[in-house]
């Protein structure tokens, strides 16, 4: 405990850090990710090509693109921007493809009557279809932030801080204590995260909490897989 | 006016749904179309407002060619119901009816205010207001539908199947409560269904169709019963098996009129009925023919 209470302000610093370098990503995966996938969606030739690249994006390791990013992109090694911009690509490569799925599972007759009642093309993808995909969305954004956050630890191996530089300084020095402090802080992070993610579906979505108390029964958000690349 | 001049459909797999169709739809009348699964009659009602266009020949609304349209202009103007409604699973039913309304710029709170009214049009209670159309059942749900396709008072109004997926109860509810409508309305209604008895109930003018969007009669209810056209209209209509031969017998509170299956099909009474649904082989009320 002394040990945590005379570095505070290094694990808060830590702890900072670590939010910025996964909130980035993930707010500008989203943004990056929806209208790729909705052009996929669109059009089904591209649609393949992009779910194709960003499977195999995916399946590369995270260790392994960051220190390839800055002979790519000629990036200093240690810029957290090598950080930030692979887990952005991390999180554009989960969301396409699940963007593209939700706005192709949108119910053929809703999207019909949009179209009789006069909505455009763009105004029904923006006003209809996507809203529509907001539960699919939702929970991709919840497995994409969970998965950044943990994935943020891994750039301190390449010398960009994170909480995650609490597991190799401690396992250096062989001390569990900081180790579990990395940990702590980490898991309450990505929970912190995923609440506030499922408090603003409550707020955006309501609609899609809405239960049939007599036959059909509707949706309610799955709960996300947490898959580590 | 609508009228359809030598229209073909071809979808791109080749598909020929409607065939050179000729057909005049009259104005301020209900016109049903009737036929078996994959006639052309979805693909007939989708042309009037371009959600499909013809490969060949002219649709004309009022003497207009629509292939000069703005789809989406020429939408926002035509009402259109569906089966399962359609209706906007993440709106408020207020929100669903004044969808179009909002679409054309009209001013939210007077937006909301005519989708109030519609509720009561439709004869829905203005307590749903607030729910989701996942809170109504299926047939508050067509209501809601119906209210929504005449949220910008649009002269026409495309119904498909709009009843067809509720129970045999609340869909004669809903078709007398569509007679009601267009006795108070007086639209130029386009009415498809499967059902020949929901369009003999409707229908001021009613066209038969085989595959192919093909007409095999078109006429009133009367004219059709009285004289079918050929074999096949007896058959889509019954009067084949003799289904549709009434003959009285008398019963213990008058005299039953029997059905050509022997079936007990209802009983005479003499008033006739002026007022009120009109039925097969009688047309309705006053119809003024506009525009
Ligand atoms: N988009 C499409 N692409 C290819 N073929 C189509 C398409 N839409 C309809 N068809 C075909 O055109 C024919 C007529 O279809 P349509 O939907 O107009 O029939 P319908 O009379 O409305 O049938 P139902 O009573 O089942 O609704 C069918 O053979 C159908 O398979
Ligand atoms: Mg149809």
């Amino acid at each position: 405990m002394s040990w945590l209470l005379a570095n505070l302000d290094m694990v808060l610093s830590l702890t900072l850090d670590h939010i910025w370098l996964s909130v980035v990503p993930i707010v500008l995966g989203f943004l990056l990710a929806v209208p790729i996938g909705a052009i996929a969606n669109r059009y089904h030739l591209v649609r393949g090509t992009l779910v194709t690249a960003s499977g195999i994006l995916y399946a590369v390791p995270s260790l392994a693109l960051f220190v390839l990013l800055p002979s790519i992109i000629g990036t200093q090694i240690l810029d957290p921007l090598n950080v930030i911009i692979a887990l952005t690509l991390y999180a554009v490569a989960l969301m396409v493809r699940t963007t593209a799925d939700a706005l192709a599972d949108v119910e053929p007759d809703v999207i019909q009557s949009a179209k009789a009642m006069g909505y455009s093309t763009w105004g029904r993808l923006v006003r209809v279809e996507l809203p529509l995909s907001g539960p699919v969305l939702l929970a991709g954004m919840r497995v994409v932030a969970v998965s950044t956050v943990s994935l943020v630890s891994v750039g301190a191996l390449i010398g960009v801080n994170s909480l995650g530089y609490l597991f190799i300084d401690g396992f250096q020095r062989n001390f569990p204590l900081e180790i579990l402090v990395g940990i702590i802080g980490t898991v309450v992070i990505a929970l912190v995260f995923d609440g506030l993610l499922v408090l603003m579906g409550r707020f955006l979505l309501p609609w899609s909490r809405i239960t049939r108390t007599n036959g059909r029964l509707i949706v309610v958000q799955d709960d996300p897989v947490v898959i580590n690349p | 006016m609508i009228e359809f001049r030598s229209v073909t459909k071809q979808f791109p797999d080749g598909t020929r749904a409607v065939d050179s169709l000729s057909l005049v739809i009259p104005s301020r009348k209900t016109t049903v179309l009737v036929g078996s699964s994959g006639s052309g009659k979805t693909t007939i009602l989708r042309m009037i407002n371009r959600m499909v266009d013809p490969t060949s020949g002219v649709v004309e609304i009022d003497g207009d060619d629509i292939a000069g349209k703005e789809p989406v202009k020429l939408r926002r103007g035509i009402g259109y119901v569906m089966q399962n409604s359609g209706l906007l699973p993440h709106r408020k039913v207020i929100d669903n009816i004044a969808t179009v309304l909002y679409l054309t710029g009209v001013a939210r709170g007077r937006a909301r205010g005519r989708a109030l009214e519609l509720m009561d049009t439709v004869g829905l209670d203005r307590a749903f207001a607030d729910r989701y159309p996942s809170q109504l059942s299926g047939g508050q749900q067509q209501r809601v539908g119906v209210a929504r396709g005449l949220a910008v008072d649009p002269n026409i109004l495309l119904m498909d199947e709009p009843f067809g997926a509720v129970d045999p109860i609340v869909r004669s509810e809903l078709q007398q409560e569509l007679l009601r409508l267009q006795r108070e309305l007086g639209k130029t209604v386009v009415f498809v269904t499967h059902d020949i008895d929901e369009a003999f109930l409707l229908g001021d003018q009613i066209a038969i169709l085989k595959t192919g969007g093909e007409i095999a009669q078109l006429g009133t209810p009367t004219e059709i019963l009285s004289n079918p056209a050929d074999d096949f209209v007896s058959s889509f209509v019954g009067t084949d098996r003799g289904a549709r031969a009434l003959h009285l017998a008398p019963g213990r509170f008058g005299n039953l009129v029997i059905d050509g299956t022997g079936r007990p099909a209802g009983i005479l009474v003499n008033e006739s009925p002026t007022e009120g649904p009109s039925w097969p082989g009688q047309t309705r009320g006053p119809s003024t023919d506009g525009r």
